[in-house]
């Protein structure tokens, strides 16, 4: 949560600041601030002036723990994010979108499930629903690197009718 | 004041007996006092000391329920013959037989009252004092019909029985009419207790239209048959003539009773394994077993084979005429129809559940001790009925020096 | 008769001798839907006296009435449960029910096989895996369906359940008689009975109840989920909606047609649990994929 704050308030400065291009991109949803890691944003600031390697490999040096299991056989790193802007995400007709905004990324692939994440159908909803329901982005729940979701333990079963739990 | 002496009277009466007549009622009203113990400790926890869960809701009590609103309905048995074909021999035991509907009725009224949890809302279902839900809920009809029956089966014989008190001929026009509104009222009380499973569309076991001619088949064995007995212990401690002609009589339309009661039952089984639906899963729970579930597999079986042996006994003339075999084949009706329609009727209906879930339910010891303290409560306050209603039958317990005077 | 009145009054004596006035207001209360405002604000006030003995919380116990225009649905998607009870405990601790001995379950999760939908004898309910989802099953949860057309409530003999103008299937639980007829009449065992005292951890009390809805009960009436009534009224979504994890579950107002509820009936694929029943449930079970 405090993680989300910060990168809210660093993705709310730089855009204040800087005012790059496509920062102020109408609001289509109310959603929280992305899920980014703390302390990665802006990328930036690593980023700027490192030259830019387009080839298709293991990360070794920085972000090792990414593992692409996203169409990883037709995709790379840079298919998403902007080379030269690493602030920003590219959509396939080269515009840049903030990371706040990644949902016109994925509808790109995702058309229907996008249809039903507008109508509220796909993903979930917390708050009010009339009027002030809040979206939560598709990267909250779904890791973009790894967007399957992984299996978890269930909550316990109930009592069973006799269980010494259920008599006096 | 008239009213007070005869009370006065009537408690003397019940206070005195021979020995075996006290130890008689102390033996029940130790019975009574134990289940009583039970039951205040039901009410203190909650229900959760039964054997009762979500599964299955209803138990022990709600069969002992269904059972004796059947014997009850039972006594019009007696009534139809005695009071349209004059049929004699079972005219002047009449009183003694509604007389033990009456107290079947209460002891059903008392099951359902030990297994509703918040017995201190009762009066909920008071009409207009309380909410009661007439005509939408079945319970609702069926506390109106129930008490109303208790009333019928009241009022006949005491009317009776003053009359005789005061050694006066019965009004014929006065007791008629109730006595033949009380026909279609005891097939109305057990169309009634069947409709109110019969309704549920959540239970396809009880969701056969079956259900309710079944329910006046088998109530017409079981409550017979228990009288049957009954009335061979009143002639044997009284001087109450009950002739043999009487019993053989009644045993007789058991047979035609349990032919009927055998058959429907048949009906149902063949329709539901036959086309073998997925309704078929309570009916398998019950003669086979679910899922390893077996529990009550030996009851049902148990319960159909005493229920043929009974009809063999009872449809041969020679064994129905003998009062040893006679016996017999009341006892195995009693006890074989009390299963089939007790927890045999009740518990598949809620197994398996509507989700599917299997929980085997059998009662435990608070059900137990509850149920038969109420079966010797309710055998309590028939043999006090009977320690009054005797004495006037026969002639012996009468109004002395106000003959004359008002009734 | 005699015995039956003995019985009354021995209930009644009882209840008397507590001695506690408390008690005896509790006891000649009036069925919900015929108390005045003035009447209710009393009651309510009962109530909130007595949570704050019990638990050491001021709770505050809402009458609200339905808002106009409005009959609550409830979207579940097939697709996406992966059986994990969350919704199950969260719907426990947000409607006060008793945690043990009786353990009380608004929702059931149960487990098929895949290929198998409609008969549900071979459902699992206790089925306890390392992890979920299982390759071979599919789960389906179960609660009050909130029935157009309910069966539980035409058969309470005392009216003590009935469905509100905006559809929930509510209880008043200081009404109920405890006879469990609705328990036996309910095709989704969408109801449970307190068998005796709710058990609720003092600190873990939700302190904002609804008459009709997560104030804690009392011994031997019957209780059901009532779509978070406490919640839904205020705008806000239950308790089950917002605890899982993979968005299967969707809520709304099937009056609105901008809802999250009526779109997901007009285009995706939709089934009403035992609809041969003709319950008219307001559950719809749907598959997003």
């Amino acid at each position: 949560m405090r993680a989300a704050t910060y990168s809210f308030l660093i993705l709310f400065l730089s855009g204040t600041l800087f005012q790059l291009p496509g920062g102020t991109a109408k609001e289509e949803f109310p959603v929280p601030p992305p899920p980014l890691s703390e302390g990665i944003f802006p990328c930036s600031a690593c980023h700027e002036g490192m030259p830019v390697n387009p080839t298709k490999r293991e990360l070794k040096d920085a972000h090792t723990d990414i593992k692409l299991h996203h169409a990883e056989g037709v995709r790379w790193c840079l298919d998403c994010h902007d080379p030269t802007n690493r602030d920003k995400l590219k959509l396939t007709s080269g515009e840049l979108v903030d990371f706040g905004e990644s949902y016109l990324l994925c509808r790109q692939c995702h058309g229907p499930i996008y249809r039903d994440w507008t109508a509220g159908i796909h993903g979930k909803r917390t708050g009010y629903f009339d009027g002030k329901r809040t979206y939560l982005l598709c990267v909250h729940c779904h890791n973009p690197h790894d967007p399957k979701f992984n299996p978890i333990k269930p909550e316990p079963p109930p009592y069973r009718p006799r269980d010494r739990h259920n008599v006096r | 004041m008239e009213a007070w002496r005869f009370f006065k009277k009537t408690l003397a009466l019940v206070m005195k007996g021979s020995l075996a007549y006290y130890a008689w009622c102390f033996f029940l009203l130790a019975i009574v006092f134990i289940g009583l113990k039970f039951y205040t400790a039901q009410l203190d926890y909650g229900l959760i000391v039964t054997n009762m869960r979500d599964q299955v809701s209803w138990g022990l009590y709600i069969a002992n329920f269904t059972y004796l609103v059947g014997v009850a309905a039972a006594a019009v048995l007696l009534v139809i013959p005695a009071y349209i074909y004059h049929f004699d021999p079972i005219k002047e035991i009449v009183v003694l037989g509604e007389l033990f509907a009456a107290s079947s009725i209460i002891m059903a009224l008392m099951f359902v009252f030990v297994d509703i949890g918040r017995p201190d809302k009762f009066w909920h279902l008071l009409p207009f004092v309380g909410k009661l839900a007439f005509p939408d809920s079945l319970l609702a009809w069926d506390v109106i019909v129930l008490n109303g029956y208790l009333i019928l089966n009241i009022y006949v014989p005491v009317y009776i029985l003053v009359k005789s008190y005061y050694r006066k001929e019965p009004n014929i026009k006065a007791v008629v009419p109730v006595i033949l509104l009380s026909i279609p009222w005891a097939v109305g009380i057990h169309t009634v207790t069947a409709f109110l499973y019969n309704g549920l569309a959540a239970r396809p076991f009880w969701n056969a239209s079956i259900l309710a001619p079944r329910f006046l088949a088998s109530a017409f064995c079981s409550g017979p048959a228990i009288i049957i007995i009954i009335f061979q212990v009143i002639r044997r401690i009284s001087n109450v003539k009950i002739a043999n002609e009487a019993l053989f009589k009644i045993a007789e339309l058991i047979a035609y009773a349990m032919f009927l009661n055998l058959f429907l039952m048949g009906a149902e089984i063949f329709k539901e394994f036959y086309s073998d639906t997925v309704h078929l899963a309570p009916l398998t729970y019950l003669y086979e077993g679910l899922h390893n579930h077996k529990a009550l597999v030996p009851w049902i079986w148990a319960s159909l084979s005493m229920n043929l042996a009974a009809f063999f006994i009872f449809l041969i003339p020679k064994t129905r005429r003998y009062l040893v075999t006679l016996n017999i084949g009341s006892l195995l009706i009693i006890v074989g129809v009390w299963i089939e329609k007790g927890l045999c009727f009740v518990l598949p209906g809620f197994i398996p559940d509507p989700l599917g879930e299997i929980y085997e339910y059998m009662p435990n010891m608070t059900e137990t001790a509850v149920s038969m303290g109420i079966w010797a409560l309710g055998l309590l306050i028939f043999t006090l009925f009977m320690k009054v209603a005797i004495p006037i039958e026969a002639g012996t317990f009468f109004h002395s020096k106000h003959e004359t005077r008002n009734e | 008769m005699k015995m039956l009145s003995a019985g009354f009054l021995a209930g009644f004596v009882g209840v008397g001798t507590s001695c506690n006035h408390v008690i005896d207001e509790e006891f000649l209360q009036k069925h919900f839907l015929e108390m005045t405002d003035e009447e209710k604000q009393r009651v309510v006030r009962r109530l909130e006296e007595k949570y704050l003995r019990e638990y050491g919380k001021t709770a505050h116990v809402s009458t609200g009435a339905a808002k106009p225009k409005t009959l609550w649905g409830y979207g579940l998607d097939l697709s996406r449960c992966i059986g994990c009870r969350r919704c199950v405990y969260a719907c426990v601790r947000e409607n006060n029910n008793s945690r043990y001995k009786p353990q009380l379950h608004w929702i059931r999760v149960i487990r098929l096989k895949k290929g198998n939908l409609i008969n549900l004898e071979n459902a699992e309910h206790y089925y306890n895996p390392e992890t979920v989802p299982e390759e071979d099953f599919i789960y389906m949860p179960v609660q009050c369906q909130h029935c157009e057309n309910p069966p539980c409530v035409k058969v309470c003999p005392v009216h003590a359940t009935w469905k509100e103008p905006d559809g929930l299937v509510v209880v008043d639980y200081n009404w109920c008689i405890g006879c469990r007829y609705c328990i036996a009449a309910c095709p989704y065992k969408g109801r449970v009975f307190n068998w005796t005292r709710p058990n609720i951890p003092k600190e873990e009390l939700n302190p904002a109840m609804h008459y009709l809805g997560n104030r804690p009960r009392i011994k031997n009436v019957v209780d059901k989920c009532t779509f978070c009534i406490q919640r839904v009224r205020s705008g806000r979504y239950p308790a089950c909606v917002e605890a899982c994890p993979t968005g299967t579950r969707k809520f709304g107002n099937l009056l609105d047609k901008n809802s999250e509820i009526r779109y997901l009936i007009e285009n995706k694929r939709v089934f009403r649990l035992k609809e041969d029943l003709n319950t008219e449930p307001k559950f719809y079970y749907f598959f997003s994929l």
